[in-house]
């Protein structure tokens, strides 16, 4: 017998499964194909003006900064106001994103791009999510060259820009959409989900921001 | 790791006796239990979620034959590879033999209470390969060579003063003359020679909070980014999950992931909530190349269709420990294994067996705060009652107890002899207690007398004052 043989059919006798499992096993079916929603929160319940800005909310108490712009034309100069603004070099490391493809970078010329996954060497990470969640201000990053899961967790400060037609109120609307667009079942290789800048408690109970991962989020919110 | 919980008593008498354990121990308060009130009561629907989330693991440990079919069957199709193990030592070898072939020489590692449990650490050094914690609170013992005395905050026992001496003591490399008296300083540290580990490691080692079925997925919840880091750089990711880690469907997983941060420490959500689905794709630019996840039972699957099935619903979230008196008295290591605290007391016997782990069920002044915590709507207290039934049956309590409690039970059956003796004692501890009313000392009762006085009953027995009531 090998042991998963053993776990499964110990677990059946424990359950004290008879010969006919018919019974369960369509249950078990139902749920995983029904998917059913349960309990959804009501305070992202909300329309879609109010959402986004209870999504900014949300990730501001959690020690996110965040800025909003109209259009992505202004994406560049807000980039690189936010580091001139902390005294951070000007330089990202980024993916190959569409979105972060199609904006003119001419506009800051002093601003410089590096493509790929980072080695940890590098001070700012530039991202664009594929969702955000409003009940408590959570990105949704999938992984791929778009977006390097590195870019999330090496550099000391991450950008992360999020479009406004993305944020939705609640976690299972956003899963739900991943499931849309990878197919029933199946999942991009990493999703992180990402709720303010890394911390640490484990001392004395003390909160302090920046563990392993960045010390700052800064969330671009594009409006459009 | 080696298991001292037959040695509860004594520990607990030295944990009592620690003045650095119970001033750290202060910080239990702030730390969880004002946070986990103000998060509870910050969400409306929070007692209506606990409520499904109960019934989801219910419903999943009613099927988690099937589930643990469908999952394993994801994770395959998703290019991971599934190891099934039924003891900590088929665990140990099948990390161990994934670790040899990717010819390993260091092994980063997120928090994993399973490591714990099958005691990864000990068994890799003695095979040559480094094991390295990145978690904050257990890289700090394990420079101190401890165990966690928390599940969700392991050095919840050790001072900053005790943090920094560690620190000295490891990182010789780095001016003897620097400053390290804040925890700001302490963590950069411990950011900045970790970094180069994360970097370097063979393979990563990491738990899960959650195994999805629907998708065969693992989900690991942190808030450092370690577990990140060291799951993504490493050419080898490793899971180590027990089997009652399977959820359903990714609905499921939002549904509990809403009770499980704030239950321990009153965060909204963790940081970081991380999905994995097998290795590296090829329009991957990072990500491990190997995917392995191993399914550990250790006993796990006798606990299935009896009286403490319930207790598998468990997401180690620590708030049964934040609220319990004996736990805040007497820190974790006093339990002597890897899960400390009421879901310790219930997990302890059903795992290692009630011979090692039946005193814990003792260390439970049955408040009840434990249950009314516990976002799974674990019974707690009714199980560890479960436990001391079964050590009573096996007559593993001391004979001294046994003899108290068969005397006790003979006399309270004889009515007559019962009043007359408990108006003797009234009697007399009154005349014993003099003027004041007050004993410093009374035979038998030592363990109440060495810590306070015993007040002396002042002039009738219950039953007298009952019948002189009239019965009210
Ligand atoms: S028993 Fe309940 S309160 Fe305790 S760790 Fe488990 S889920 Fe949390």
């Amino acid at each position: 017998m090998t042991p998963r043989e053993a776990i499964l059919g110990k677990i059946r006798s424990q359950i004290s499964v008879g010969s006919d499992d018919t019974t369960r096993r369509t249950a078990v079916a139902n749920r995983l194909s029904s998917t059913p929603k349960g309990v959804i929160p009501e305070r992202g319940q909300v329309a879609p003006a109010e959402c986004v800005d209870l999504f900014c909310q949300q990730a501001e108490k959690v020690h996110a900064t965040v800025d909003r712009i109209s259009t992505y034309d202004g994406v560049a100069e807000a980039v690189s106001a936010y580091l001139r603004g902390r005294n951070l070099p000007q330089s990202v490391r980024m993916g190959d994103d569409n979105r972060l493809e199609a904006i003119d970078w001419s506009k800051t010329p002093n601003l410089s791009r590096a493509f790929g996954p980072s080695d940890g060497s590098d001070p700012v990470g530039l991202s664009h999510a594929q969702m955000g969640v409003a009940e408590t201000g959570t990105l949704i990053m999938t992984s791929g060259s778009a977006n390097p899961t590195t870019v999330n967790f090496l550099p000391e400060t991450h950008i992360i820009l999020v479009h406004s037609q993305d944020i939705s109120g609640d976690y299972e609307t956003s899963l739900n959409q991943i499931r849309s667009q990878f197919g029933k079942g199946r999942m991009p290789r990493t999703v992180n989900m990402i709720t303010g800048p890394s911390r640490s408690a484990d001392i004395e109970q003390k909160l302090l921001l920046g563990a392993h991962g960045p010390r700052s989020l800064h969330i671009i919110v594009v409006d459009d | 790791m080696k298991i001292t919980t037959p040695e509860f008593k004594s520990n607990a008498v030295e944990a009592l006796a620690d003045e650095n354990l119970q001033k750290a121990m202060g910080h239990v308060q702030v730390g969880f239990i004002e946070k986990r009130q103000v998060a509870a009561d910050g969400l409306p629907e929070f007692e209506a979620l606990r409520d499904n989330a109960r019934d989801i693991k219910n419903h999943t440990l009613a099927h988690l034959d099937l589930y643990l079919e469908a999952y394993s069957e994801k994770v395959e199709q998703s290019g991971g590879h599934v190891h099934w193990a039924q003891t900590a030592e088929d665990a140990r070898n099948t990390v161990l033999e994934i670790c040899r072939k990717a010819g390993a020489k260091t092994v980063t590692k997120g928090k994993s209470m399973i490591s714990e449990e099958i005691g990864i650490n000990a068994f890799l050094e003695d095979n040559g390969i480094a094991p390295i914690e990145t978690d904050l609170g257990e890289y700090i013992i394990q420079l101190r060579g401890e165990a966690p005395s928390h599940i969700i905050a392991p050095a919840v026992h050790v001072l900053k003063e005790q943090v920094e001496e560690d620190f000295r003591a490891e990182h010789t490399h780095l001016d003897v003359d620097r400053n390290l008296e804040e925890p700001e300083t302490l963590l950069d540290e411990a950011r900045t020679v970790l970094r180069q580990k994360f970097i370097d490691a063979d393979v990563g080692i990491t738990g899960a909070n959650f195994l999805i079925a629907e998708t065969g997925t693992s989900v690991i919840v942190t808030n450092e980014g370690n577990g990140d880091l060291t799951q993504t750089l490493p050419r080898v990711h490793i899971v180590l999950a027990s089997i009652e880690k399977i959820t359903p469907t990714l609905e499921d997983v939002s549904q509990i992931m809403r009770v499980l941060a704030r239950s321990a420490t009153g965060q909204e959500l963790s940081v970081y909530t991380t999905f994995s689905t097998g290795p590296r794709r090829e329009a991957d630019v990072d990500g491990p190349e190997e995917y392995h996840v191993i399914l550990l039972d250790n006993g796990r699957t006798n606990m299935i269709g009896t009286e403490f099935q319930e207790m598998l619903r468990c997401i180690r979230c620590g708030a049964c420990m934040n609220h319990c008196p004996v736990y805040r008295a007497v820190g974790g290591h006093a339990y002597g294994w890897v899960y400390p605290g009421p879901m310790g007391a219930v997990l302890t016997p059903s795992l290692e067996g009630v011979e090692k782990g039946g005193n814990l069920p003792n260390a439970s002044t049955f408040c009840g705060r434990c249950e009314s915590v516990c976002p799974m709507r674990i019974p707690l207290p009714k199980m560890m009652r479960h436990w001391r039934e079964r050590e009573f049956e096996r007559n593993l309590n001391p004979a001294t107890q046994r003899w108290g409690l068969k005397i006790w039970a003979w006399i309270a059956r004889h009515p007559g002899l019962y009043a007359f003796g408990a108006r003797i004692a009234v009697r007399g501890i009154a005349t014993l207690a003099g003027k004041n009313g007050r004993l410093a000392s009374l035979p038998l009762a030592g363990g109440w007398t060495k810590y306070r006085d015993l007040p002396a009953p002042e002039g009738q027995t219950f039953q007298q004052q009952w019948r002189v009531r009239g019965g009210k």
